[in-house]
């Protein structure tokens, strides 16, 4: 088991390396001089860019350029923002509890809602539930989340003024974050009311990020069930006469859960892509929003060092998963 | 839990309109997060409204509503007779704020003055990199690293600069929020401290209201400064609830969860004006949008090919279609709301028929032309795009045939530049300092050929014009020489003016105070709520 892992690890190295330098490339092949922008419409003379350009040390070769970036990431200095002059990896620990906080919401919401339909849609096939379950997934599937997450505010929030339109928490509500979860942070603090006033912020927008994988899941989890149930196993577990909720539940799902896992953990790419439309729109302080601003004010440091932490992140978590994995079935170690 | 929710929200709503246990909440719906807090750093108008508007102040200011500069922690001042020297006396008994962070023991003196200038100024002032890739990009743009020769401290409350050479524009200059008073008080301290960097991140001035604390990309608290040197504010506490995306900003405006917003759609100005528990502010923005022929080229050399042009162009259509009204055509390549606007002259009509004749009398047929079209959204121009479609079509009235093109963003302003480029550009500015030299000078002055003068336009008479007023100290004749300036663009015809947009304030009706500036700051000193 130990030598899996070394495997792993020794593969995930290089892996990291080659993220590193496309996420150094990827922002400076796009056109668009960063201190050119900085001055916007205001000209700047032609040695006054040459100060800022040597300044924030643009003016040396790209590869001493990666280098002493490398260099930096391996001791754990990310750069500071051109833009905001801050520190990479602060802003990202700031920022990332609260993208992470709505994915988890996010995906827990889809998986509770999306595999039980998908079971409801498979067992009773072409009936009109099923046929429902699958119109609302092709259309949550194909929703624009932009326009989508307006619609939601606009109805619950202006018309029915059931949830407050945006932001975290209310602002009646200041505390120091501890562990930069609202739903913790809001019990840790005692106040009173400002759990539920976190969870009221919290349902909008978790709401709008879980509608995608949500259809996915539904319609992964029906299709799988559909051919599981087709199995020679499952009509012999109903020929010795189980209960159909034995058949399904036990039989059928546990077997057919195992295309729907994976499925689950592709979404996480989906759910990212998903936060930086839906952070907009809920004023939702996570990365997603800190990524797509610096892209557009091309700030180097930041795009190169958020991608590169998202990117450590999702390798990671693949780890333990493939860790797990190798600890469920020993055929996958070998 | 819907019955739960809904009793939340309303509750919520409530206490935040009527203020908890008495205290007077104002929260504003900003538009974007700071990029810091020390205006010296920053060129965003969004990080100056966060920094510099609620927390400091500067040694002149300007008066609200207007482009005029009014004392601010200068009670007075003095300029010698050869323009060179200007004498500030400070105001006495001005007190920083006190906070969490840091309690003052002295009052504002010369000291933070100097201090607050030479940071900016010195490379070797231990402060002038206290951030990595500190530019001081305002200091520089306004050319005060070449104007300012020395500051010296008279005595405790006397401090004079002189001056490289004369400019007028620099008292408009010290009022500009990168010029703010800092505490050398708190510098010293966080210096001794080894944590210069917390300047930008929790600041200490003299302003009207303190820091209190930010999330990041979420809420900024201020409290009002107790011992505000203009008076203590009516509100208690002033909150930022930042809030990127427009639309929601309308709908937390309309349930009650801010009190006033900046940039609202124009779609939504409408419906926001019959909403009878909202009222909108409108103003003339401090820019303009502007097409710029290059002069230097055929046959864009001759006046009365740049006049027919100009005639050609729907203006009124270009402000429905791409503002939706909310934005005014512009004659003047300066806004209504500059001091001497001139406000006598009187645009080119548009007429395409003579348009077409007066192209024919300059012996020019068979016109092909290039239109730049800017690929971001400005605030002088929305959809440059779309008004360039109409401006093509404009000209196709007249027989002259219009390519559109257009590069990213940086490309953009970096090509236009070039003497030798071809066709019109379509550009714009947003005024720095509410002088007309930020303008008339800045975009089109000789000096800026090749550079902010798109046009690539030198007028001899228009130069002199302009470069006389900034040397000038006294506003009326100022004010004389810039209405002149106007008459000979218009006669001239450099650019076509296309527009300047509104800047439109909705807020709730119970906000009494909100002066709307002219710089298209949001400031809230003297905001009140009255239910």
């Amino acid at each position: 088991m130990f030598r899996f892992f070394l495997r792993r690890l020794a593969v995930l190295i290089p892996t990291f390396i080659g993220v590193s330098i496309i996420a150094f490339a990827f922002i400076r092949i796009l056109p668009g001089d960063p201190v050119m922008l900085m001055s916007g419409e205001r000209v700047m003379s032609p040695e006054r860019h040459q100060e800022l350009t040597h300044l924030l040390g643009f003016d040396r070769p790209l590869w001493i350029q990666y280098v002493d970036y490398l260099g930096g990431v391996v001791t754990g200095d990310f750069g500071n923002s051109i833009v905001t002059k801050r520190p990479v990896l602060n802003d990202f620990l700031t920022l990332f509890p609260a993208t992470l906080e709505l994915s988890i919401c996010a995906i827990i919401i889809a998986i509770l809602i999306g595999v039980p339909l998908g079971i409801l849609a498979a067992v009773k096939r072409g009936s009109w539930l099923d046929q429902s379950v699958m119109g609302f997934a092709l259309v949550g599937y194909s929703m624009p989340i932009f326009w989508w997450g307006l619609l939601l505010i606009i109805f619950f929030s202006g018309v029915l003024q059931w949830t407050p339109v945006s932001g975290r928490i209310s602002l009646l509500y200041y505390f120091p974050p501890v562990t930069g979860f609202m739903l913790i942070d809001s019990l840790l603090s005692g106040q009173e009311g400002a759990f539920t006033s976190a969870v009221s912020h919290l349902v909008l927008p978790t709401v709008v990020l879980a509608t995608i994988p949500l259809a996915v899941i539904a319609r992964q989890t029906r299709s799988a069930m559909l051919e599981v149930l087709g199995e020679d196993y499952v009509r012999t577990a109903r020929a010795k006469g189980l209960p159909p909720r034995r058949v399904i539940g036990l039989h059928a799902l546990r077997n057919a859960l195992i295309p729907v896992i994976t499925t689950i953990g592709l979404q996480v790419g989906v759910l990212l892509a998903g936060a930086i439309l839906t952070e907009t729109i809920f004023s939702w302080p996570g990365i997603g929003k800190w990524m797509v601003d610096s892209v557009f004010k091309r700030d180097y440091t930041v795009v190169q060092g958020g991608l590169l932490l998202i990117a450590g992140i999702i390798m990671i978590v693949n780890l333990i998963v493939d860790m797990l994995y190798g600890l469920v079935n020993p055929r996958i170690r070998h | 839990m819907k019955t739960k929710l809904t009793f939340a929200a309303a509750l919520l709503a409530a206490t935040m309109l009527s203020g908890a246990a008495g205290a007077k909440t104002f929260v504003y719906c900003s538009e974007g997060s700071p990029e810091g807090f020390d205006p010296g750093l920053y060129t965003a108008g969004t990080t100056f409204d966060a920094a510099a508007h609620t927390v400091y102040n500067r040694l002149l200011e300007f008066k609200p509503g207007t482009t005029e500069t009014v004392p601010g922690l200068a009670e007075s001042w003095e300029i010698s007779d050869d323009g060179l020297q200007y004498t500030f006396k400070l105001r006495p008994g001005v007190k920083f704020q006190t906070t969490d962070f840091f309690t003052p023991t002295r009052d504002m003196n010369a000291d933070d003055v100097i201090f607050s200038y030479e940071r900016q100024l010195k490379s070797d002032n231990p402060w002038h990199q206290y951030v990595a890739g500190a530019a001081w990009e305002y200091f520089n743009g306004m050319g005060f690293p070449d104007l300012i020769d020395t500051i010296e401290k008279v005595d405790d409350m006397t401090v004079r600069f002189t001056l490289k050479q004369r400019e007028a524009p620099f008292l408009a200059n010290v009022a500009m929020p990168f010029a703010s008073i800092v505490s050398k008080e708190y510098a010293d301290k966080l210096e001794a401290d080894g944590q210069m960097q917390m300047l930008n991140q929790q600041p200490v001035g003299t302003g009207a209201f303190e820091f209190v604390a930010y999330q990041q990309d979420a809420v900024i608290r201020y409290r009002a400064h107790e011992d505000y040197w203009n008076g203590k504010q009516p509100i208690d506490d002033l909150v930022f609830a930042i809030t990127p995306d427009a639309s929601v900003r309308y709908q937390k405006l309309k349930a009650g969860e801010c009190h006033l917003m900046p940039y609202p759609n124009a779609a939504d100005v409408e419906e926001m004006k019959a909403d009878p528990n909202l009222k909108v502010m409108e103003q003339e923005g401090l820019n303009v949008a502007y097409l710029a022929y290059n002069t230097t080229q055929e046959p864009f050399d001759k006046v009365e090919v740049r006049k027919a042009l100009n005639m050609a162009i729907n203006k009124e259509a270009i402000v429905e279609a791409v503002f939706q009204g909310q934005a005014t055509p512009a004659k003047n390549p300066i806004p209504p709301t500059m001091w001497s606007y001139n406000d006598a002259i009187e645009d080119d009509p548009y007429d395409p028929e003579a348009a077409k004749k007066m192209l024919e009398e300059a012996g020019v047929t068979d016109l092909s032309m290039k239109v730049w079209a800017m690929p971001v959204s400005r605030p002088y121009m929305l959809n440059a795009r779309r008004a360039a479609e109409l401006i093509q079509s404009d000209f196709r009235e007249i027989g002259v045939n219009v390519e559109i093109v257009s590069y990213e963003w940086a490309e953009y302003l970096d090509r236009s530049k070039a003497k030798d480029r071809d066709g019109a550009v379509m550009l714009g500015w947003t005024g720095d300092n509410g002088d007309p030299d930020n303008f008339l000078h800045t975009l089109l002055g000789c000096d800026a050929v090749g550079g902010n003068n798109r046009a690539q336009w030198c007028n001899e008479e228009f130069d002199n014009l302009v470069t006389q007023a900034k040397q000038t100290s006294d506003q009326a004749e100022r004010t004389k020489l810039y209405e002149e300036a106007q008459v000979v663009f218009k006669r001239e015809a450099p650019w076509a003016t296309l527009d300047h947009s509104l800047s439109v304030v909705p807020m709730r009706k119970e906000v009494e105070g909100f002066v709307q500036s002219p710089l298209g700051d949001f400031a809230f000193e003297g905001v009140d709520i009255v239910e």
